[in-house]
């Protein structure tokens, strides 16, 4: 059969990539594919970024002095949305690309062609959505959460193409994810069992299904919109039956699971790097994998959290106050396992670890706050506060983001051939960590204070604090130039990176060469490691 | 074969020019439409959406031709392993699985507003004394009777489900067993079969689209039932609307399978595309069981 | 070891500036309130708060700890263990423990707080884009007090023209106000998009979504002032529309009823007479910057396409009924809200006189109050 391969395409196994712009257009290749997502996420990371510092700059002091009410509330929305679907979610998928398939010792993704129609379709999405500040109107202003009827009958026109480039990210995200499931269902080489695979590939699995299940749910929710908006249906009027409420239902039933399918490949990650600089297996393998599915569970059934004050009567309440609650402790159960994985390891600290570290520090602290806004009676104090933006920003930033730059200097090595700068490496975490806390602390304290959030413009008690954060945001806004400084560094030179890399690594992606050929695992590896972390 | 040999065929095309025109489809097809909308909301008289628009749709069709062909091809140069073939059947298992949670969105929204909205709106139940807003309107479903009845005029009447709706559960669930009769005929081998069967089922999903589509003249022409009559008309249309939609393009997929089965392809081992057609079909065919349920019979 | 010393460098700038913080806990924390509530809330807030520090201090401890003295550099060697189901038992049920034991005292303030009692006062809270409405429900409706709740503070201060006063963006023109010890329940609803009725001190938060009416009740314990913000993203002005409530003792309540219904009274008595053109400008530009500018700006440009201009075009220089039908009954599903429902007679006619002569739009027509009186009576 091998030889009908060959009589078509002669130099099918082996080829390396082509060459010019092109290759990057027309590839099928995972590890190209990757390399795309990451960088479209890092461009976004920077818009969005970009539109977090004007935001900051305007709360720097009292009064208004930088964009006006309306563009702030732009900047808001497209800052958490840029953010959200433009910066953490492709990055984790330009993860999944570059490791799932040489984790488990497939060959590629399972289906190569629609990987790269999952991504070509990012870019489009995304400058249809920027483009959306040019337009009449302005852009979408109504928060990332977009509740309506301020997003349907109080919208700017541009809202339109805000729905259309919500579905057309949703069907990439679909795509990829079904590409993701298949590959590790049905490609994993001979040996390496369910059990055996690294717990990024088992966190990976269980978001791609959250996102399968969740991402037409929000086409839906935004096909609503469209039709409320364009033919006068009445899904969120009341005067025609419907109820505003009804969008924050659908909204969170997807917005929920959202948050974990940007938090669990990053905790996919942190398993995978604290292993290795502790130099010991990582603790509880099997209860990790079931405190992930247990996760991804839970977070199907507890999306009212978001909705205390909407009016839900005493039951209700209660029941998704329980819930919200118990999702504490799946989460206790991963934290506890990472610190016995460094219980009595042999600890070095390179960048990787560094990040590692300080994001099971942070994110607990974004996982209590989470637990103290799951507290219903107290919800109705903190909601619409700075205090949940603190939260949230403590489990997305020093969380999922810090996974990403963990996750980027642990395998550049092998993605590169060569080693990044090390004392720079440190250099960023350590302003990225101080910053970060800047910025995102005292936001606890003006939302305790009575701080709503989404506002341009604040009364005089907030002053001192929104001034430390701005400060905060700033220097770990451009903390982040030195990351791109430091990724294209290790690009163009280096340190040559050992097959190995690091000492106390494990697993399939150890056993080839760096930088990775371009094919990788065409035939399948022969030895298949335990699982280690 | 074992795995390990199946594993070693697995076929990666080099490289591919489809999805990048699939992705310029798809953002001029979604383009216009958004230029097509905002120009009716606000009475601008410009083609400019619906050329974009249908620049878009042609050149989605185009490329979707173009790609099914080169996998239909290299299936026939037997390029793709038992393995691969298994990565199909997820990738379309688990893009159904999205299908089903699209329709499960629309499907809790009517389940939301038939057991709680229409009670709250008129004070009743536990959320709070709404009525104080709508005097005039009593909770009763189907909603006949909205509460701004002059922003939303209620339908005078509803559509009786043992009328033209029965005829259509009947017509779908026949087709079901047809398209599943179409089937055997590829595994016995028997091509005469399968062409019959199969020109039969899409002859069903034709006969169905005619009849919903003069259901829908029905509503709105005599019955005063609309989109903008109400969260009932709103359900009532997305509901069976979308299905609608996916009636057509499981009518669509099985009339290629009706060109492809006399052209000569599929084998009793070999015959995903067509599998995948039925499973669709079958999907489609349960929404409207729940649509029938739901929708029809327990709405009035 | 200098990884240490520079975490500490890290953090003790962060120490330093909380210290200075500590000072004054009210800008660090929530606050206690004056109700039974709030102070419920706000004990439950400190328990679950201290709850996560004693399991924040184990674990930070514990990694720290680790981190010191099962490092490489000095000479730490791997243990093997990977797994022990016992530990992984404990640390799934004591956490679940711990979760039993805030819910119960949670469930109880919860309970309290949706206990529907005997209320000795209803007020209708009605959000608009961007300021509040306040009704006094009345079995008999000529006696219900209704007025409107905006911000005060002068676009000078936002703009930095002008020094902020003390309330900057927490003053409004009509404060609500209520007895202190008595019941009071608020109908929450709105208008047009959602807002949320907050005061932090009531612990009330309570989203006014159109269409449907919420309810929250309190009952305050302290007289005094009290000051909240719209808390639900409400468009433009959604930082501008905060919440002032004044709590007074009854007999001072009662005063103010009387006075209250006083005014709606003369106010009643000046849609009656004929108003001259000069008095309508005036009485019409002040309307107008208070209720209208928001939107159409102070020049009458408004901000195109989503606010139109008032300027030239439209109904401002053409037919005077479609002007007075879009004023009064506003554009269903457009921001422009039906200003019969806010303002009386006579400020209708007058800010309608005002824009068909402000700006150039010089149509030399006025409306008069009684007009407009007899117009909105029959609706
Ligand atoms: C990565 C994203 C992420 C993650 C992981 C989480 C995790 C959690 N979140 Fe968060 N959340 C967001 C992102 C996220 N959240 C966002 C974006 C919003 C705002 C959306 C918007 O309105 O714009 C939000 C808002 C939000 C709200 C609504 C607030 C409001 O608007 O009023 C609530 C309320 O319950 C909540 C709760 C929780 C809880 C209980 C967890 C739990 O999963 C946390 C669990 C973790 C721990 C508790 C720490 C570790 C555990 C232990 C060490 C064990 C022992 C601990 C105890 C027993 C206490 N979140
Ligand atoms: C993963 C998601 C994510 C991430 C990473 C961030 C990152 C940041 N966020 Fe964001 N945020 C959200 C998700 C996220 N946020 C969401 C969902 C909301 C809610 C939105 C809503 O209310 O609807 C929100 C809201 C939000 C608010 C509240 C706004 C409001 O309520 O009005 C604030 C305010 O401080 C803020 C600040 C920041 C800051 C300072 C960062 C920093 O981490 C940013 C770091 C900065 C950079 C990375 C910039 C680097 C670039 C340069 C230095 C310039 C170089 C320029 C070029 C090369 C062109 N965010
Ligand atoms: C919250 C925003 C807002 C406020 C406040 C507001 N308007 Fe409007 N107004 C609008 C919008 C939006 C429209 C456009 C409605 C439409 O689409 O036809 C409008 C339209 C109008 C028009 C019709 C313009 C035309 O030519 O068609 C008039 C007249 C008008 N407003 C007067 C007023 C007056 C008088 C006030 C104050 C008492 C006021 N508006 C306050 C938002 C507002
Ligand atoms: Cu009203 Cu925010
Ligand atoms: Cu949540």
């Amino acid at each position: 059969m091998s030889a009908v391969i060959e009589e078509h395409h002669p130099d099918d196994h082996h080829h390396g990539p082509d060459k010019g712009i092109m290759r990057w257009v027309f590839t099928t290749n995972h590890k190209d594919i990757g390399t795309l997502y990451l960088w479209f996420s890092f461009a976004m990371f920077l818009f969005g970024g970009v539109m977090a510092l004007c935001i900051r700059a305007e709360l720097f002091q009292p009064g208004l002095q930088i964009v006006s009410p309306e563009l702030f509330n732009q900047l808001t929305t497209m800052h958490g949305l840029v953010m959200v679907f433009g910066a953490v979610m492709p990055a984790f998928v330009g993860l999944a690309n570059w490791l799932v398939p040489m984790m488990i010792g497939a060959p590629d993704m399972a289906l190569p062609r629609m990987n790269n129609y999952s991504f070509w379709i990012l870019p489009f999405a995304f400058s249809m959505l920027a483009s959306t500040f040019l337009m009449e109107g302005g852009a979408p202003n109504f928060g990332w959460t977009f509740y309506a009827p301020l997003s349907t009958d109080f919208a700017p026109p541009s809202v339109t193409f805000f729905i259309f480039a919500v579905h057309m990210m949703g069907i990439s995200s679909i795509m990829g994810s079904i590409n993701v499931i298949v590959t590790i269902l049905n490609l994993r080489a001979p040996g390496m069992t369910l059990m055996r695979m690294p717990l990024f590939v088992w966190t990976w699995l269980i978001t791609a299904y959250l996102l399968i299940a969740v991402m037409p749910v929000l086409a839906g929710v935004v096909t609503m919109m469209l039709m409320d908006i364009h033919f006068g249906t009445a899904f969120f009027n009341a005067g025609g039956g419907g109820d505003p409420v009804l969008f924050q239902h659908v909204f969170w039933f997807f917005g929920h699971p959202e948050v974990y399918i940007m938090i669990l490949p990053a905790f996919g990650v942190v398993s995978a790097i604290i292993p290795t600089f502790a130099r010991k297996k990582l603790f509880g393998y099997d209860s990790m994998v079931y405190a992930s599915a247990s996760i991804a569970f839970l977070s199907f059934i507890v999306w009212a959290h978001h909705m205390f004050t909407v009016g839900i009567p005493l039951a209700g309440e209660l029941y998704f106050m329980y819930a919200t609650m118990l999702i504490a402790v799946p989460t206790g159960v991963k934290v506890f396992n990472w610190v016995a994985t460094m219980w009595q390891g042999s600890m070095t600290f390179e960048t990787p670890m560094l990040f590692a570290i300080a994001f099971v520090i942070l994110f607990t602290i974004g996982g209590f706050s989470g637990l103290m806004l799951a507290i219903t009676p107290v919800d109705f104090q903190y909601h619409d506060t700075y205090f949940v933006v603190a939260h949230f920003h403590y489990v997305l930033v020093p969380g999922s983001v810090f996974a990403i730059m963990a996750a980027v200097y642990y395998w550049i090595p092998k993605w590169t051939g060569n080693m990044y700068n090390e004392p720079l490496g440190k250099t960023h975490f350590w302003l990225s960590f101080i910053g970060v806390n800047i910025t995102f602390f005292p936001q606890h304290f003006v939302g305790l204070a009575g701080m709503p959030r989404r506002i341009p413009d604040y009364a005089l008690q907030f002053a001192d604090w929104n001034m430390v954060s701005s400060c905060g945001a700033f220097l770990f806004g451009f903390s982040q130039l030195l990351f791109l400084f430091i990724v294209i560094q290790t690009v163009r030179g280096g340190k040559p990176a050992t097959e190995k890399v690091w000492e106390g690594a494990h697993g399939l992606e150890w056993t080839i060469p760096s930088p990775a050929p371009y094919h990788t695992f065409s035939t399948p590896p022969k030895e298949i490691p335990e699982a280690h972390g | 074969m074992s795995t390990q040999d199946a594993y070693e065929e697995y076929y990666v095309p080099h490289n591919s020019k489809l999805p990048i025109f699939a992705s310029l489809g798809i953002f001029l097809t979604v383009f216009g439409m958004g230029n097509m909308f905002n120009e009716t909301k606000a009475g601008v008289d410009s083609v400019f959406g619906e050329i974009v628009f249908l620049l878009g749709g042609l050149t989605m069709a185009a490329t979707l031709w173009a790609w099914f062909s080169v996998v239909i091809r290299e299936n026939h140069q037997k390029l793709y392993s038992d393995q691969m073939n298994r990565s199909y059947v997820w990738g379309m298992s688990w893009f159904i699985f999205s299908e089903v949670m699209f329709f499960a969105a629309f499907f809790g929204a009517l389940f939301y507003v038939r057991f709680f909205v229409v009670d709250w709106i008129g004070g009743v139940g536990d959320r709070g004394p709404s009525d104080m807003i709508w005097p005039e309107y009593v909770p009763h479903w189907p909603m006949v009777n909205p509460p701004n009845p002059e922003l939303f005029p209620g339908p005078a009447e509803i559509i009786n489900p043992w009328g033209l709706p029965l005829l259509n559960t009947i017509l779908l669930v026949s087709s079901s067993f047809t398209v599943t009769l179409a089937h055997h005929g590829i595994k016995e081998g028997n091509r005469k079969k399968l062409v019959n069967w199969l020109a039969l089922t899409v002859i069903l999903g034709l006969t169905f689209l005619v009849v919903q589509g003069y259901e829908y003249y029905h509503a709105y022409q005599d019955l005063g039932l609309t989109l903008a009559s109400g969260i009932f008309g709103t359900t009532f249309f997305m509901l069976t609307g979308f299905h609608g939609a996916h009636v057509t393009l499981g009518t669509i997929m099985l009339i290629v399978m009706l060109g492809r089965a006399l052209k000569g392809h599929f084998e009793a081992d070999d015959c995903f595309g067509f599998e995948a057609a039925s499973w669709y079909w079958h999907f489609v065919d349960v929404v409207w069981l729940g649509l029938f349920i739901f929708v029809y019979v327990l709405g009035s | 070891m200098n990884t240490v010393m520079r975490m500490w460098f890290a953090v003790a700038p962060l120490l330093l500036l909380s210290n200075a913080a500590l000072a004054d806990w009210s800008a660090v924390n929530m606050r206690q309130g004056v109700t039974e509530i709030s102070r419920g809330v706000y004990d439950l807030h400190m328990i679950i708060f201290y709850v996560c520090c004693v399991i924040g201090v184990i674990v930070f401890g514990t990694m720290i700890v680790s981190m010191l003295m099962h490092r490489k550099s000095i000479g730490a060697e791997p243990a093997t263990f990977h797994e022990n189901t016992r530990l992984e038992v404990i640390w799934t049920v004591i956490p679940i423990v711990i979760l039993v034991v805030m819910a119960i005292p949670a469930t109880s303030t919860l309970r309290d707080m949706y206990e529907a009692g005997e209320s000795d006062l209803d007020i209708e809270v009605r959000g608009y884009q961007w300021k509040w409405q306040y009704t006094y429900l009345n079995d008999d409706p000529a006696k219900e007090i209704q007025f409107m709740s905006a911000l005060r503070t002068s676009q000078d201060e936002i703009n930095n023209l002008e020094n902020k006063g003390e309330h900057y963006l927490l003053d409004v023109d009509n404060p609500l106000v209520i007895p202190i010890n008595k019941r009071v329940r608020f109908l929450v609803t709105a208008q047009d998009v959602i807002h949320a009725f907050w005061v932090p001190d009531f612990a009330v938060k309570k989203d006014a979504i159109p269409g449907f009416v919420h309810e929250a009740w309190t009952v305050v314990e302290e007289p005094g002032i009290y000051r909240g913000q719209c808390a639900e993203l409400c468009g433009k002005d959604h930082g501008f529309m905060p919440i002032v409530v004044r709590a007074v003792p009854e007999h001072e309540y009662a005063m103010w009823v009387a006075e209250k219904q006083q005014e709606a009274q003369a106010a009643f008595e000046t849609v009656g007479k004929t108003w001259s053109m000069e008095e309508l400008m005036t009485k019409g530009e002040e309307v107008y910057m208070q209720h209208c500018v928001a939107c159409h700006q102070a020049n009458g440009q408004g901000i195109p396409p989503a606010f139109p201009s008032l300027v030239g075009q439209g109904v401002s220089v053409g037919s005077i009924d479609d002007h007075i039908d879009i004023v009064l009954n506003g554009k269903a599903g457009t921001a422009m809200q039906a200003f019969g429902l806010q303002l009386n007679p006579a400020e209708v006619a007058a800010v309608i006189t005002y824009e068909r002569n402000a700006w150039g739009n010089n149509m030399n027509d006025m409306v008069q109050p009684k007009k407009l009186g007899t117009m909105m009576a029959s609706q």
